[in-house]
């Protein structure tokens, strides 16, 4: 074991090269970093979030919700189907998450089954030829609609990918450091923003749905008898944030929706100075909206954001420029914000803030400069003590060690870009603590054999052999526990894992080969006569 | 200098009788075991038991805020909470006297991000200017998960590490290491009830960690063990056990001082969030350090172990040109 390799030489070398290189970065300020030639590393560790600063947002796709909006419209579009196939029915609604209806007429049940299998739902995503709804006949002239379970797993999939694709063109608009966003399992969405102070900010963009309709208000029952429940069929009672009227009655069907808007701009009304959203449409939006009005012309719409009603206009005349604007009650700020939120689009299904974690600069900085403190601290308590246990070559020799370790781990941690937590911080200086122990081990074998009467250098190389085993045994129960914090940990307690399962890797090179790579030279040079911790 | 490197000045072989004071330190660690089981466990109520509960597990939210260079007025921070219908709320200083943290549980049907909107504009009414240096929400079905995540990753850890001893050494060493394991994270369980550190994710982090650390000074002296149960066959159990744990002692003793030392650094200038994590390292590996001594080796007694199956080991004529 003390014969030097050649080989054992330069892998020593290389490593203490390799670390030093990839170390270097996190010395320099960041503009430094970006000046330097393409040659070098420019990579610096990759702090966490709670080391810069900054918020973690965990959402999830509420496809319950996707769920029940699919079954209304199916309703609806039945509704709409039989009605004008001029079928009679009965009795159409939904019962256990599936639809039924009971068609009046015997005769023409088996004619309202073809037209319903015709026109109800759509191509089964990946199926040739396959459609995600059944249309099947029961008992007392009743038909049975219902989704295919693939269908709504299909559907839950997608909203979770157009999600992820609106939240991005929305924060683009936002104009803010770009944030990481991510699909997480089924049905969830991590966003997470480095440096913004401003969490509130990115949550209202982010968690608004936007879904904008244009629906006509039902004016058929007074609106008191609505709010004491007699609301008819394909209405519904929606509140109101216009100022004029708390409820309004608006009829189900949405003759316009926000998807048919090519452009929304927050302004200012010029006559009234106050903010508006000045919108227009695409050409088939431009062309139903023309139809409506011009049909409706003195009766009131209401212009809906996420089932809330902003504004309820009464029609003046027929509106066929495709453009228009919304009246409620804004400041300039949410005017604008809306503005982004209608040129993003509407998100397919709510979300829902299951997890946020935000940590201001500030607070991150000082947790940095205190895990530096006691890094600091601890690994001089660490290179005093080994150096009054085992002298100036030995206890030298393992602070060496610790020293290559330390470039070893954050060198390969920046060009990895892991991410370094705080608890992270405590798993390198714990790590460097106690890789000593490796230095240990094979000193104290060192002295067992020389007690047991072996020379010097018998001593020494059966030093390391004997000590391997033991170093080996002891790490990997480290790396074990390690591996299952990785497996099971989140956020910060992961950078924690990762942290210590590098630094097992490390320990065992640096104590094990610089170790033995310096005492041989220094066997070599002096020829030592006694061992100087023996 | 005569007394320097220390090593020299150390005893070279020491011989304490450990095995003869096993007994009385088992009765103890039987005893602590009981009553960190007891303070830990008790009250009987999920999820936490006796513990204190972080959001983490029990789901809720915590904000941190600083007045900074003004001290917080925490009586003003309570009296704007007490207009808001909150679930146990806590308000407490936190590290310097211009922060404070502040928890609460979500009501039953509000929305967690929702709720802590309304918190956040009370709080700045109240106390003006405040900045919000942490937001912490974790919801209900986030926090079931990661107790769960919790307790599979503790369970496997012990699982892991019984397989890996089991493996290397025979079942009946397998069987000491996991009683000292065991032990361990009992006690460390108790040590987190006594002082209520909070129990969330990192004080898991810092249990596996133990766990780690625990084997690791278990699997050296049983090593040292196996190998000195080889050289002498006809030495009682008891003796080999005594002998094997001496030999390693100024090993034993060295390694945890300097895992004691970085530790000590980190909890006196780590600041609030590293306070629990390494007061949890501290103990544990104090505690592990203690058993793999006390509990480990001794309880092999117990149940015995196998020998002279194995060959005799020949020492190799070691090499001897450099």
């Amino acid at each position: 074991m003390m014969t030097l390799s050649k080989w054992k030489v330069l892998l020593v070398v290389l490593a203490t090269i390799f670390g030093a290189f990839f170390t270097l970065p996190n010395l320099l300020p960041a503009d430094a970093r970006a000046k330097l030639p393409g040659f070098l590393p420019s990579k610096a560790l990759n702090l966490g979030l709670d080391l810069q600063g900054g918020s973690y947002l965990l959402y999830s796709v509420d496809t319950q919700a996707l769920r029940v909006e699919r079954l209304n419209n199916l309703t609806e579009d039945a509704r709409r189907t039989l009605t004008e196939g001029q079928i009679p029915f009965t009795d159409l609604g939904q019962v256990s998450g599936q639809l039924s209806v009971r068609i009046t007429d015997p005769g023409q049940v088996n004619q309202a089954l073809n037209l319903l299998r015709k026109s109800l739902g759509g191509e089964l995503a990946g199926v040739q030829g396959g459609r995600d709804v059944t249309v099947s006949t029961e008992a007392d002239q009743r038909l049975r609609v219902a989704f295919v379970p693939e269908a709504f797993d299909a559907d839950a999939s997608r909203a979770v990918e157009q999600s992820i694709e609106i939240i991005r063109r929305r924060i683009d608009q936002l104009g803010t450091r770009e944030p990481n966003i991510v699909r997480q399992g089924k049905d969830r969405i991590v966003i997470e923003a480095a440096g913004e102070s401003d969490p509130e900010k990115l949550k209202s963009v982010v968690g608004q749905t936007a879904k904008l309709t244009f629906q006509m208000v039902d004016d058929s029952v007074p609106l008191q008898e609505a709010a004491q429940g007699r609301v008819p069929p394909g209405s519904e009672l929606l509140q109101s944030t216009d100022g004029y009227s708390p409820v309004y009655l608006v009829k189900k069907r949405a003759e316009v929706t926000g998807e048919m808007l090519v452009d929304a701009q927050g302004r200012f009304d010029q006559q009234t100075s106050r903010p508006i959203v000045s919108f227009r449409f695409n050409g088939q939006g431009a062309r139903r909206f023309g139809e409506v009005s011009s049909q409706n012309i003195g009766r009131r719409f209401a212009i809906v954001l996420d089932k809330k009603i902003i504004s309820a206009p009464v029609i003046q005349s027929a509106i066929t420029g495709g453009s228009g604007q919304i009246t409620g009650n804004f400041t300039p700020e949410s005017a604008n914000e809306l503005a982004i939120l209608l040129r993003a689009g509407a998100l397919p299904a709510p979300l829902k803030v299951e997890e946020q974690r935000t940590v201001g600069a500030e607070l991150g900085a000082d947790a940095v400069k205190a895990g530096a403190i006691s890094g600091l601290v601890g690994l001089i308590g660490v290179v005093i003590f080994m150096v009054g246990m085992y002298g100036w070559l030995f206890g030298g020799v393992s602070i060496l060690g610790l020293i290559v370790n330390g470039l070893l781990i954050v060198g390969f941690m920046s060009i990895t870009q892991a991410t370094l937590t705080l608890p992270g911080i405590a798993g390198l200086i714990l790590t460097l603590a106690v890789a000593v122990d490796a230095n240990v081990l094979i000193y104290e074998r060192m002295r067992d054999e020389l007690r047991a009467g072996r020379s010097i250098l018998s001593a020494m190389d059966s030093g390391f052999s004997r000590a391997m085993g033991t170093i080996m045994d002891a790490n990997i129960t480290h790396l074990l526990s390690a591996a299952i914090l990785f497996l099971f940990g989140a956020g910060p307690v992961k950078g924690f894992a990762w942290t210590l399962s590098i630094g097992v890797f490390t320990t065992v090179f640096t104590a094990v080969l610089i170790t033995q790579v310096l005492l041989a030279w220094w066997f070599r040079a002096t020829r030592p006569k006694t061992l100087p911790i023996a | 200098m005569k007394h320097w490197p220390l090593v020299k000045v150390l005893p070279v072989r020491t011989h304490f009788k450990f095995v003869r004071l096993g007994k009385y330190f088992g009765v103890l660690s039987a005893v602590l075991i009981l009553a960190s089981l007891a303070i830990t466990l008790l009250p009987f109520k999920p999820p936490c038991f006796g513990m204190a509960c972080g959001i983490d597990f029990k789901g809720g939210t915590v904000l941190e805020i600083s007045t900074a260079p003004e001290p917080v007025d925490i009586g003003k921070l309570r009296g704007a909470l007490h207009t808001i219908e909150l679930g146990d709320v806590q308000v407490q200083g936190f590290g310097a006297p211009s922060s404070a943290m502040v928890k609460f549980q979500t009501p039953d049907g509000a929305s967690p991000s929702q709720t802590v909107d309304v918190v956040k504009a009370k709080i700045s009414q109240a106390l003006s200017p405040v900045k919000f240096v942490r937001t912490d929400v974790v919801g209900p079905k986030v926090s079931e998960e990661l107790l769960t995540k919790g307790v599979l990753a503790l369970g496997g850890a012990m699982l892991m590490m019984l397989i890996y001893i089991w493996f290397r050494f025979e079942l009946q060493f397998g069987l000491g290491a996991v009683a000292a394991l065991f032990h361990d994270v009992i006690l460390t369980f108790g040590l987190i009830s006594i002082l209520k550190i909070e129990f969330n994710l990192t004080a898991v982090a810092a249990i596996l960690t133990i766990i780690g650390y625990s084997m690791n000074d278990t699997v050296v002296v049983f090593d040292r063990l196996r190998e000195n149960l080889r050289k002498y066959k006809r030495m009682p159990l008891a003796e080999v056990i005594d002998l094997s744990i001496n030999e390693m002692l100024t090993r034993t003793i060295v390694t945890s001082f300097t895992g004691l030392l970085a530790l000590i650094a980190l909890a006196v200038f780590g600041g609030p969030t590293l306070w629990g994590l390494s007061v949890i390292m501290l103990f544990g590996i104090v505690v592990g350090t203690y058993s793999s001594i006390y509990i480990a080796a001794p309880i092999l007694l117990l149940w015995g172990v196998k020998r002279g199956e194995e060959e005799p080991e020949v020492l190799k004529p070691a090499k001897a040109r450099p």
